[in-house]
């Protein structure tokens, strides 16, 4: 049988055909994808960095489940106008502890990845109630019912694990306290010197306006408010981690 | 007893789901589950009425004829998804443009847009897919679909899918990546219903009558094998609990960006593209009545594009903090894959070679074609945004969206049209459609709109971006962002008037088909016609 | 040879590439040889032949 008879091989054959093109598109993915597991710079650790608060977390979870990434990056380029208007260019370790990343790819509102103590709580509060009271040309959609609605996270032990199973680097300590934890970094009134030390910069006290209880409002502004403010990028140093 | 096996297990899912209601950890999965619960115990009792008990006497099943019933079943419900894709997105473009039509917290923009991206991609696109595949994999085998009954299951498996994802992301249950939100249940179960295709698919090539396996196959063997690649490396995620909605990716930061952007460049690559390319490798040639242009360059076509099409993810996350590498590979792979999209859609404009006046009497052919014309049209823009000095100025802006909506609605849309109007008299065993004006009508708003969309989001991106960089001769930014968002409204505002064009084309549509299906034939002066009597006499 | 980053890197970048790229110079050529022609032609009809 020649070389040319055998063509009719894989035209014909389907278990080949099938094989043949999983085998072509796997190797893409693996020389694209899996090197950045081994890569250096994508995975140091600047300093600086700590997994969220569990206040923080969930109102990041709110944040995800509100579909804001499709509105807003949190991936500043390193381009002039946009460290100008922004800050700093995002760091691939700002967003190690991020599961899932939240980098957008849109922007009918602007980039957020620095948005942290740029506005007061009570701005952001006014704003997420109506965005166009503060801001007239916005299209953002009202977000009066996070104000009014009670944060509930049924097991928060349960989040820190499982984010800890995925990499996280929550400590023990920070798993048993995460209940305490949630609802003290909004209460003006808790002890908060645990919690400072566990998650130093966390930005504490009440942000709704009711300290009396803890809604998904205190919880997405607290997870606001610290956006980008972990790294101290005026001791920070670009050539030792430029990626 | 097929039937009765199929009855107690949807049976046994709505008594699972009714216990996962009742046990859920947080308030999302539970009414989650309650919806899964009403929509699998509507299905027992309808399966139950119509579950004969007497042990013998069962028509025989005709083995020897094609397996057609799913294929009608996918037919309507693909223009149903597609006018409720179309709708959607209507009335998230009108959101855009005025705020106040956001309903919270169920109707809000951040929800209701993943419903439109996944019920234009997934339900509309998907379900074009799964009803083509099965046609073209019969007629061209000359073989029944392979499994008995588990077409249909694929089928059913695939709209709860569909239900699940999609009343997901109104209660606010997504994983929060584009194109990949629903939580890990509901992806676990189209892992499932996914392999189910692929046995279908792949057995049904098995059995094949036919020697050789048809090109179309090929396309649609690649994105079915692709896909459930994708969607299992993908959406790997650890749940918070076993009865919770909550989960977190397996990856994070830049590996989650990477691995998301591969997923979700490739479902282009392998669910818009080469799925669809297999619904143009057979319809085509057959509304045109001659074979493929060339047939070996289809092949090339093949292997070049599942070459190329798996490196070129990176291109989304250009400038962002991704390894400079990473993003010059996948700039390089993107400019490449130009030439195989091209060769493509020569081959298959150049099917038409000889027969070009057809497309002055058939208005379906007419759509195939304009089809495979936005196809070049959006592959040659791809590439040219995924070079990065373009790409500084069109990422985050509406660019990117007109080029989105110039793939989907002009390839993806347009080819699956053409397909649905040359299947349904066939499926129907009807003499033709109801009416080819209609198809014509069709063919001029749904072109007119496209045109109008991307028009609006080229002008609008491009002035977005300009916007956001210019600096005045002190060196201040001229522009606040607020401004550049301002500026948008009238854009906003035709893009809106542009998607309602495309709305009405596929309600036309669907009133056409609709009265084909009843077996109405309009009595109407054919295509073409009225030109001819106007020519001189002789 | 230790199986880290750099030596993945340098291998798909190099034989990798070189790999694929022969690879698919197999298939073009293979598809276009001369005597592929009628059984082209005759794969393209297959659509025609039922319905």
């Amino acid at each position: 049988m020649s070389f040319i008879e055998k063509h009719a091989v894989l035209e014909k054959n389907l278990t080949l055909l099938f094989a043949a093109s999983f085998v072509v598109v796997t190797i893409g993915g693996i020389v694209e994808i899996a090197p950045l597991f081994y890569l250096q710079n994508t995975i140091e650790k600047v300093e600086g960095m700590r997994p969220y608060s569990p206040l923080e977390l969930a109102g990041r979870n709110i944040y995800v489940r509100e579909g804001c990434y499709l509105c807003h990056s949190q991936m500043i380029r390193p381009f002039t106008d946009e460290v100008e208007r922004y800050g700093h260019y995002s760091l691939a370790a700002e967003s190690m502890y991020d599961h899932p990343f939240q980098w957008g790819s849109k922007r009918p509102g602007p980039d957020l990845a620095r948005v942290g103590g740029r506005y007061s709580n009570e701005w952001h509060v006014e704003h997420l109630i109506h965005p166009q009271s503060v801001v007239p040309e916005s299209v953002m959609p009202s977000y009066s019912f996070l104000a009014t609605t009670e944060l509930k996270v049924e097991d928060v032990q349960g989040h820190l694990i499982a984010n800890r199973r995925v990499g996280v680097p929550y400590s023990d300590e920070m798993v048993e306290n995460a209940e305490a934890d949630l609802m003290d970094q909004a209460n003006p009134d808790a002890d908060w010197s645990g919690l400072e030390e566990r998650y130093p910069k966390a930005v504490l006290g009440d942000f709704d306006g009711d300290p009396t209880k803890v809604t998904e409002m205190d919880a997405l502004v607290s997870y606001l408010q610290m956006l980008g403010t972990l790294v101290d990028f005026s001791v920070y140093q670009p050539e030792e981690n430029y990626r | 007893m097929n039937n009765s096996l199929g009855t107690a297990l949807v049976g046994l899912g709505a008594f699972l789901s009714l216990l996962g209601a009742a046990f859920a950890q947080d308030a999302a999965f539970s009414t989650h589950a309650w919806v899964i619960f009403i929509v699998l115990a509507i299905a027992t009792v309808v399966m139950l009425r119509n579950t004969k008990f007497s042990a013998a006497g069962n028509a025989p099943v005709d083995t020897s004829g094609y397996m057609d019933g799913v294929i009608r079943y996918g037919t309507v419900i693909t223009l149903f998804w597609g006018i409720v894709g179309f709708l959607v997105g209507v009335v998230i473009a009108s959101q855009l443009a005025w705020p106040e039509l956001n309903i919270e917290p169920w109707f809000n923009f951040g929800r209701m847009r993943p419903l439109h991206t996944s019920a234009v991609i997934f339900a509309f696109g998907g379900n074009a897919l799964l009803a083509t595949s099965f046609y073209v994999v019969q007629r061209t085998t000359r073989a029944r679909l392979f499994g008995g009954g588990l077409a249909w299951f694929v089928f059913w498996g695939y709209q709860l899918f569909i239900v699940m994802a999609a009343t997901g992301y109104l209660l606010g249950i997504t994983e929060g990546r584009e194109y990949a939100e629903p939580e890990w249940y509901v992806d676990l179960w189209l892992t499932v219903v996914w392999v189910a295709y692929l046995i279908v698919f792949m057995g049904t090539i098995f059995k094949r009558k036919e020697p050789h396996i048809y090109v179309a196959n090929w396309f649609y063997l690649a994105f079915i094998v692709t896909i459930a690649m994708l969607h299992i490396v993908n959406n790997l995620s650890m749940p918070v609990s076993l009865l919770g909605a909550k989960s977190y990716s397996a990856f994070s930061g830049v590996q989650d960006a990477l691995t998301q952007w591969w997923y979700g460049h490739n479902a282009v690559g392998f669910f818009l593209t080469a799925g669809f390319l297999g619904m143009m490798y057979y319809f085509v040639p057959k509304q045109a009545g001659r074979p493929v242009y060339s047939y070996r360059l289809s092949i090339i076509h093949f292997w070049a594009l599942i070459f190329l099409y798996i490196w070129a993810g990176p291109h989304h996350l250009h400038y962002t903090a991704l390894p400079d590498w990473a993003q010059t590979l996948g700039m390089v792979f993107s400019i490449m894959l130009w030439m195989p999209s091209w060769g493509g859609m020569i081959n298959g404009l150049m099917t038409l070679s000889g027969a070009w006046d057809k497309l002055r009497t058939d208005p379906i052919l007419r759509m195939l074609v304009i089809s495979v014309a936005f196809y070049g049209m959006s592959t040659f823009e791809g590439p040219m945004m995924s070079i990065k000095a373009v790409n500084s100025l069109s990422h985050y802006t509406d660019w990117t969206i007109g080029h989105v909506h110039s793939g989907a609605l002009g390839w993806v849309g347009m080819i699956s049209f053409g397909a649905i109007y040359y299947l349904t008299p066939k499926l129907w065993n009807r003499q033709r459609l109801y009416s080819l004006r209609l198809v014509n009508w069709h063919f001029w708003l749904a072109t007119l709109g496209i045109v109008v969309y991307a028009a609006v989001m080229w002008v609008s991106g491009i002035m977005q971006g300009l916007m956001w960089r210019e600096y005045d001769a002190q060196g201040y930014l001229v522009y606040s962002f607020a401004e550049s968002i301002a500026a948008m409204h009238p854009y906003y505002v035709l893009r809106m008037f542009g998607g309602l064009l495309y709305l009405a084309g596929a309600l036309v549509m669907a009133f056409n088909i609709y009265k084909t299906i009843r077996g109405d034939v309009r009595s109407e002066v054919p295509m073409g016609a009225e030109a001819e009597a106007l020519a001189p006499a002789e | 040879m230790e199986l880290d980053y750099h030596n993945m890197r340098a291998f798909a970048d190099s034989w990798g590439l070189v790999f694929m790229f022969a690879v698919f110079a197999v298939v073009v050529l293979w598809t276009l040889r001369p005597g592929g022609k009628k059984s082209s032609d005759d794969a393209a009809r297959i659509p025609f032949k039922e319905d």
